[in-house]
């Protein structure tokens, strides 16, 4: 009986998770006729891409075994850089091109700072939180980076709000994912960020290069972060150094949400974005039903506690 | 010494699910005595040692602890009615001292505050009555060998100055001279009147310090009697169900050139320096203390650890200090005497722990066929008899025999031509070590050459053509088996000439 249970959960937990949320808020009078529309999912869907974008690199990071928390100020500082490169008057894609390189070059000081001096990720990326804040605060001089237009503001939306498209962004987020998805299962830098995860010492044992492999996964996982801040950028319309806050804690949520364990080795990029789906269906249902602020976070904060529980019960770990 | 009945076990059973673990047994252990509980893995060895222990309760039959019933209600009530385990893999604190470890759920206090002078005479006392009083108090236990981390362990036993010690597989991470210490102790032990129930995979050590044994199979009880008269191969034969041929049957093999040269190879602190020739068919044998310096020898050749002098030769070709992956390129192969934390990717798939060195050779630019894997994976699970529901099953839901099978069969695989083996048949199952050691004789007689470190000398004098002897981190003599006995091999490890 247990066995059939863990079995079920194994195969479907996440997606029983988002099903089961998006039942609650369609039984309640006050979201009941608004809230399974397509409109309402269409929002839905905008709202979680900054969350799965930098879900696909935190996943490769987590299952690695290593931990970034520097991703709200990376995202916030390449926003920011993006701003200042519009106002010079650079085009949407050489700015995000920008943009993605530098999230790339803070992967970079991640993974080689956390390689190179053999220090817990931990650490860096706790410093990293620091600095790009600080970065960004700075090279914005305090204060909102406005700029005129630029084509990026149309990104996160759709020229007409009720109709069928979907907005580019949540386009790009879908391809990234299945890309993501399709290398991490199907690949040999797939297979080798499993083994490392699983147990370093091995995985060096094996010939697996373990440092050259872990900068290799932050800068993948910064450029993921760098694309992020681009479309924040798109839905602010302002390079705001104070955005973001707290970004970081929400998509290791979500990466946790859907199946990955913080001790490394397993985890999966469906689940990661299910996972973030999972954290804005519960915001979105939240608002409709008018519950305050305060609410929401604690029914996300339950939210991930239940989730590593039936986690840990599928796998039949002892508490 | 006293021979009246410690402990008496009639007609004890139990079953998990479907599975029956014990069957009717039944065992007597006098008072003083030490009793060898004998069986294959899955023979119901853990199950009784748990009913025992208070950790699981039978389904029926009855216990007697010096005459009066016993029916633990959990491990710790077990240990105060004076029933005290030794696991297999040491329990202690790493970071707590000598003291803390010894008196952990025991301390010595007043109103919640500990008393360090009792404490430390109790902790003290405990040490000095296994004859290891001068152990240094305050150290943190980590600092410490594993020998040494189990006699402190023994010592937090003692504490509770028990009636019966169960001890799992004691010997397992112990080299030969350490057994004999903690065979005085267990003598030390039978002299002060406390019944030992030894559990171990090596019959050789069995029959020296137990006086009688049981053995089990599939969880019934297939024999028992007097350690004195019982030969080893009546021994095996009642724990497989089968009699056993030769376990070191010999399979004719040609030595050939030199394949692997090393000279003065050394990097402190334990590696003092060694210089050894390996020939192509041979199988080169490295005995001698823990920390004598063998596994680092072989992290050094293999280029896990970095060496500080010397040079190496591979094939006959001037190698540098390369990292494993050149290593493993050069045809060179390494099986971690840790499969834990070293050698295996418990959560990853059989299939992948089999093919991991060599993933690019399974698909086209980057991209892996995982059909591909899993035959490769296939054929060595069949080959080498390996239980499991497929190669899909993660490693790490193996038993220890079948973990190794599957890390020998990643050398197996890739192929390697060299092979470094760090104690391959530490803590798993005769049936699978017969296995191995049969591995290990093929590989020779086709022509691939093998390092063997291995703190068991009846394996290495059985197996090897040559052997050499670390001591204190220089390899001390190297020669043919004819000339090496167990005793010799001993007395150059530990150095008394």
């Amino acid at each position: 009986m247990t066995s059939a249970i863990r079995k079920i959960l194994g195969k479907a937990g996440p997606f029983i998770g988002l099903a089961l949320v998006i039942g609650l808020f369609s039984i309640p009078s006050e979201t009941r006729e608004y809230f399974l529309t397509f409109h309402n999912f269409k929002i839905i869907f905008t709202q979680t891409v900054i969350v799965t974008i930098g879900a696909l690199g935190m996943t490769l990071i987590i299952v690695s075994g290593q931990i970034d928390l520097s991703v709200g100020s990376t995202v916030a500082l390449t926003g920011v850089i993006a701003a200042l490169l519009i106002q010079k008057g650079w085009g949407a894609a050489a700015t995000t091109a920008a943009a993605i390189g530098v999230g790339g070059l803070v992967g970079l000081f991640n993974g080689s700072a956390t390689a190179g001096l053999r220090m817990p990720s931990f650490i860096i990326t706790l410093g990293m939180l620091g600095m790009g804040r600080g970065a960004a605060k700075w090279l914005a001089d305090n204060q909102t980076v406005n700029y005129d237009t630029s084509p990026i503001n149309g990104w996160m939306t759709t020229s007409n709000p009720s109709g069928a498209a979907l907005p580019a962004g949540v386009w790009v987020a879908l391809a990234l994912a299945a890309a993501t998805s399709l290398m991490l299962r199907k690949t040999v830098f797939g297979r080798h960020v499993f083994a490392l995860g699983s147990n370093e010492a091995a995985a060096r044992l094996c010939g697996i290069p373990t440092t050259r492999l872990k900068i290799a996964i932050f800068v993948l996982a910064g450029l993921f972060t760098g694309l992020a801040g681009v479309f924040q950028l798109s839905r602010l319309r302002v390079g705001d150094p104070t955005v973001a806050v707290g970004l970081e804690l929400d998509i290791i949520a979500a990466v946790i949400i859907g199946g990955a364990s913080l001790n490394g080795g397993t985890g999966t990029i469906l689940g990661s974005t299910i996972g973030a789906l999972i954290m804005a269906v519960l915001r979105n249902g939240s608002q409709q039903m008018g519950w305050p602020n305060y609410f929401q976070e604690i029914i996300i904060g339950l939210v991930i506690i239940v989730a590593v529980f039936l986690d840990r019960f599928r796998r039949g770990a002892k508490a | 010494m006293n021979s009246s009945t410690r402990l008496r076990l009639t007609g004890i059973s139990k079953a998990f699910g479907a599975t029956q673990a014990l069957k009717a047994v039944s065992l007597d252990v006098a008072a003083g005595e030490v009793h060898a509980l004998l069986g294959e893995n899955g023979a119901g060895k853990s199950t009784l040692l748990k009913i025992l222990s208070g950790a699981h309760r039978p389904d029926s039959g009855a216990m007697e602890l010096d005459g009066a019933a016993y029916r633990p209600a959990g491990p710790s009530d077990a240990n105060a009615r004076g029933v005290a385990m030794i696991y297999q893999e040491v329990n202690l604190a790493p970071h707590l001292s000598v003291r803390e470890n010894i008196l952990l759920g025991a301390e010595s206090s007043t109103l919640g505050w500990i008393s360090e002078a009792a404490s430390r005479k109790r902790a003290g006392d405990a040490l000095a009555a296994l004859g290891y009083g001068h152990f240094p108090l305050e150290r943190a236990a980590g600092a410490f060998s594993i020998a040494e981390q189990q006699v402190i362990e023994i010592a937090r036993a003692l504490l509770t100055q028990p009636r019966i010690l169960i001890m799992d597989e004691p010997t397992s991470s112990l080299t030969q001279f350490d057994t004999e210490k903690l065979f005085e102790l267990i003598k030390r032990l039978r002299g002060q009147g406390v019944s030992v129930i030894y559990v171990s995979h090596f019959l050789e050590e069995c029959r020296r310090v137990c006086d009688r044994y049981t053995v089990l199979k599939d969880g019934e009880m297939v024999g028992s009697g007097d350690m004195k008269g019982a030969g080893i191969d009546a021994l095996v034969a009642l724990m497989t169900g089968r009699p056993v041929a030769d376990l070191y049957a010999r399979k004719p093999r040609q030595i050939g050139a030199v394949v692997l040269e090393g000279r003065s190879i050394c990097r402190s602190p334990r590696l003092k320096t060694a210089s050894l020739a390996v020939h192509e068919g041979e199988i080169f044998g490295l005995a001698g203390l823990i920390g004598a310096g063998r596994t680092d020898l072989l992290r050094v050749i293999f280029g896990l650890d970095s060496a500080e002098g010397g040079q190496l030769a591979v094939f006959g070709r001037a190698a540098g200090w390369e990292k494993p992956r050149e290593r493993w390129r050069e045809g060179l192969g390494f099986l971690s005497e840790d499969r834990k934390e070293e050698g295996l990717m418990l959560n990853l798939a059989i299939q992948d722990n089999i093919t991991l060195t060599k993933l690019e050779a399974f698909g086209r630019l980057g991209w892996i066929s995982s059909r591909r894997q899993a035959a490769a994976a296939n054929r060595w699970t069949a080959e080498l008899a390996v239980k499991c529901r497929g190669v899909e099953q993660p490693v790490g839901e193996l038993s220890g025999g079948n973990q190794q099978k599957v890390a020998l069969a990643r050398l197996l695989e890739h192929p390697a031509r060299i092979l470094l083996l760090d104690e391959p048949t530490r803590g798993i199952d005769v049936g699978s070590k017969a296995q191995i050691y049969e591995i290990i004789g093929s590989l020779a007689a086709a022509g691939k050459s093998v390092v063997l470190v291995s703190s068991y000398l009846p394996e290495l004098l059985g197996l090897c053509d040559t052997i050499g002897v670390m001591r204190r981190g220089t390899l001390v003599a190297v020669r043919p088996r004819s000339e090496w006995s167990e005793p010799e091999l001993l007395r150059a490890a530990v150095g008394d000439e």
